[in-house]
């Protein structure tokens, strides 16, 4: 089933099948190490709700929902 | 390169070699005829080495690399900005082996890949094109050896450019700590690089690196990584033709691949620019054929060089298998939670709020005391004139105005080292970034725009951790319309003359205090107080949307922020960032400021007949010491009166008695004097340059309901809000030493202002709210966007808007007071 990295738990991973567009966002997205085949892990949110704090490639990297939604994933168990 | 005649390498201590001695000349030197160089120079065809040898730095951020910078150099960088864009340039040599080498610091990135002019800078430098910087002969590059397979992509695009290059692992304790094993000789072979260890935080692996440095000369460039199919190369080649064909020379294989790389990137748009759409067309045709191939530009340069890191890190590098949390998760379920995450950063914030608004209070009074103390002493050296006026006036007080800044900014940068180096500071940017995000910013811009609530100067020093320009700019122009600490005094001196002492009750809290002297309740002196420390951030808003629309427009920049992991910071670090930030602003921006106020002095000195001040000036001093010295008789008898009231051949109540008359009769002439001196000095002020600006200016200030007198307030406090108290002070012939709650400066403007009193209040300080009257706010915009543009904006919009609300607070008011 494919999904998008926000819709994750805290603790729940993910691998990454594809990072849509090819606007320098997504450009930024993958130089940041988001390329398909990893594994991408949610840690939290943002007390406010958003962004969001990822762990990819070991090392933790934030995001807003809205950038975490250009990202499919298939959620791993 | 034949010769070059910076000065910098003018330096005698580096010209004891023959080839570098002809660099040692300046220009317009009489010796350096054609002639002369002829015979001095080995050949005239080829390029010589006349200054010192070059090495980069760069380095994902968060590797510690102003750290690493810091250990190799040892603080003794010169800091400016590369010309023409808002980069800091950060010179330092190193001295080993007998050797010296120029060691330059480079932005912290993630890529190579510039999209705009401010990161073209890094590849410039790096491949020689900076003209301000010369060839570069290697680049040292620093990674996180706990973050490694990240850290090669840049690493990577470094290799690409065919640069001597040493590969620094640093935080080698982090990597131990959290069990990642690195086969070092594994990589240096794999590699074919010198790859040292370091723990720069501990000075571990330095000299190894400095050696490393000094001798860079002795390494040759590595193998290009080649990660990329060999159908791109190809079509590089051909491209690399086809540019010749258009005259372009500089064809250093690493912007041919970016000039293909990057779709829409700064090489593209240079080239585009130079020689127009056809150039955009080949690209285009050159990125179809490889799209065809299998090879998706932009997406593909990621994938092929996290392949490469990959592949090199294999059987080199282990990382236990399944992610343990660690102690910088649990921290971070803290720092970040939905309510524990608010508070402490709620708590963190008031902290470093509470600091620069309140402690740095006592160590700036010092320094106003100190300044006074020279002040005192320069009068005691020389006589009334405009010579003591221009020491004390222009000079000691353009030193003190610099100088006054200096707690606020080191108190601040002190507080955001530490939360930088432990790793809160992505946090507090992630905390606010929903907040922010409705403004069209980012998280990152939360702390410097609160710091910009006490002062100005630090918030936009504070702007640099925002990487994207165009929130960097948004945040700079509006950090001024925060409310600052300098606003205060104006905003009390106001209310407390014109704002009606009411105090309205609140159920209970009224009750259960009336017998106190004054029940408690909600003031209105206070709500209005509130309302403008409130208004320049409501007005930021719409300011901020409005900049975001026009001079900033562009897609909204993502939020890709790395959240290091958390550690203790180190002192050390602490201690060069405080030092780095208050040297940069006194060295750069001080000099201005000092500047702006010695010319503020000559306006408000000339023209202007003096001799009568001076002569009153200098008659005021003997008085004042005959009425300290009535004091200290009359304090002596007094307490003679208390221990001996029992001698009985003395009358010491006439003796007091006596004293007193002549204190009195001291008082009374030191006070006439000192009458005539303020009546003299409001008279001086008046006609001086800034007085005349003041009358000349009354017509377009009278529709805010201003007479001439606040005119030539607000004139002679466009350089510093605050001076307003004291100008008003000499005009209204109270002396320049009055305060904001100075009851004779109140009741002047109380009674001066009668009828429409409180609307002229609100007039002012609206004004003031709005208005950019800081020339410091204004020099350190300066330094910072390296522009005379963005002062001159912000001055000017700041100050129509300033006009536009003091115009509509009045006319408002007096519809509603009629």
């Amino acid at each position: 089933m494919v999904n998008t990295p926000d819709e994750l738990q805290p603790g729940e991973r993910g691998r990454i099948i594809e990072v849509s567009g090819e606007d320098a966002i997504t450009v930024r997205l993958m130089e940041m190490g988001l390329t398909d085949g990893e594994e991408i892990e949610l840690i939290g949110r943002a007390p406010l709700g958003d962004p969001l704090e990822f762990a990819i490639r070991g090392y933790r990297l934030s995001l807003r929902t809205e950038e975490a939604r250009r990202i499919s994933i298939e959620r791993l168990q | 390169m034949l010769l070059r005649y910076d000065p910098s390498f003018c330096q005698p201590r580096y010209s004891g070699c023959p080839t570098l001695s002809v660099a040692g000349f300046r220009i317009g030197d009489a010796r350096l005829t054609p002639a002369y160089i002829a015979s001095h120079m080995p050949a005239v065809e080829t390029p010589v080495k006349t200054g010192l040898r070059k090495v980069a730095l760069i380095g994902n951020p968060n590797t510690g690399k102003s750290t690493l910078f810091n250990a190799l150099t040892g603080m003794q960088a010169r800091i400016g900005n590369f010309p023409g864009v808002t980069v800091e340039k950060k010179v330092g040599r190193i001295q080993f082996d007998n050797r010296t080498v120029e060691l330059i610091d480079l932005p912290g990135t993630y890529s190579l890949s510039p999209r705009t002019l401010d990161e073209m800078v890094s590849v410039d430098v790096l491949l020689g094109r900076q003209r301000d910087v010369g060839d570069v002969d290697a680049v040292v590059c620093i990674v996180d050896a706990s973050n490694l397979e990240r850290n090669l992509y840049l690493v990577s695009q470094v290799l690409d450019l065919g640069l001597p290059t040493i590969l620094v692992l640093n935080m080698w304790d982090v990597a131990q700590a959290r069990h990642v094993s690195i086969d070092v000789e594994g990589l240096r072979q794999k590699l074919n690089l010198p790859v040292i260890v370091c723990e720069a935080h501990r000075r571990m692996g330095i000299n190894e690196i400095r050696s490393a440095i000094v001798h860079c000369d002795t390494l040759v460039a590595p193998l290009r990584p080649k990660p990329f199919p060999a159908e791109f190369y190809q079509e590089c080649s051909n491209l690399t033709a086809r540019l010749r064909g258009l005259g372009e020379k500089h064809n250093a294989f690493y912007l041919i691949e970016r000039l293909l790389l990057d779709v829409g990137g700064q090489v593209e748009t240079t080239l585009v620019e130079k020689h127009g759409e056809t150039i955009s067309g080949t690209l285009a045709d050159i990125r179809g054929r490889l799209k065809e191939s299998g090879f998706r530009i932009p997406l593909a340069e990621a994938k092929s060089r996290y392949a490469w890191a990959r592949e090199v890190l294999t059987g080199l590098v282990s990382v236990p298998e399944r992610r343990v949390r660690t102690r910088s998760d649990r921290i971070d379920g803290v720092l970040t939670h939905r309510f524990a995450g608010l508070g402490v950063f709620a708590l963190l914030m008031f902290i470093v709020f509470q600091a620069i608004f309140t402690w740095a209070a006592p160590v700036m009074d010092l320094i106003e005391t100190g300044q006074s103390m020279v002040a005192d002493l320069v009068a005691s050296r020389i006589p009334p004139g405009p010579l003591r006026s221009l020491i004390n006036d222009g000079v000691v007080a353009g030193v003190g105005g610099v100088l006054v800044f200096v707690p606020q900014i080191a108190l601040l940068f002190f507080f955001i080292a530490i939360l930088e180096d432990c790793g809160y500071m992505a946090r507090a940017a992630f905390v606010m970034d929903k907040l922010m995000k409705r403004i069209g910013l980012s998280g990152k811009s939360f702390v410097p725009l609160m710091s910009s609530f006490a002062c100005a100067i630090p918030g936009v020093m504070a702007t640099r951790v925002i990487e994207n320009r165009r929130d960097r700019m948004v945040t700079i122009l509006i950090a001024p319309l925060m409310s600052c600490s300098a606003r205060l005094p104006v905003y009390v001196l106001m209310t407390a003359a014109f704002v009606p002492p009411v105090v309205y009750s609140v159920p209970f809290l009224t009750a259960a205090t009336a017998d106190w002297e004054t029940p408690l309740g909600i003031s209105l002196k206070g709500i209005v107080l509130f309302a403008m420390v409130s208004l320049g951030a409501a007005i930021s808003i719409p300011v901020a949307w409005l900049l975001k629309k026009t001079f900033f427009k562009g897609e909204t920049p993502p939020f890709v922020m790395e959240l290091p992991s958390y550690k203790w910071p180190s002192v050390r670090i602490v201690a060069a960032r405080v030092y780095d930030r208050v040297r940069a602003f006194v060295v750069r921006a001080g000099t201005l400021i000092f500047a702006t106020t010695v010319l503020i002095w000559a306006a408000s000195y000339f023209p202007g007949d003096h001799s009568r001040q001076h002569e009153l000036e200098a008659s005021i001093e003997p008085l004042q010491a005959s009425v300290d010295l009535a004091q200290e008789r009359l304090d002596r008898l007094q307490d003679d009166e208390v221990t001996a009231t029992d001698s009985p051949d003395e009358e010491p109540g006439n003796r007091v008695a006596e004293a007193e008359a002549f204190l009195a009769e001291s008082k009374a002439r030191l006070g006439l004097v000192a009458d005539e001196l303020n009546r003299t000095n409001g008279e001086l002020l008046a006609g001086s340059v800034l007085g005349r600006a003041g009358h000349f200016i009354e017509p377009a200030v009278r529709p805010l309901g201003w007479d001439w007198k606040i005119g030539v307030g607000v004139i002679a406090s466009f350089p510093a809000r605050e001076v307003i108290v004291a100008t008003l002070g000499t005009i209204y012939s109270l002396g320049s030493d009055v305060t904001e709650d100075d009851e004779g400066l109140i009741s002047q403007l109380t009674s001066h202002y009668r009828e429409n009193g409180i609307v002229l209040a609100f007039s002012v300080m609206v004004f003031f709210a709005l208005c950019a009257q800081c020339a410091a706010t204004l020099m350190v915009i300066r330094r910072e966007t390296n522009s005379w543009r963005w002062p001159v904006f912000t001055f000017a919009y700041m100050t129509a808007l300033a006009y536009l609300g003091a115009l509509l607070t009045y006319q408002l008011g007096m519809v509603l007071l009629t």
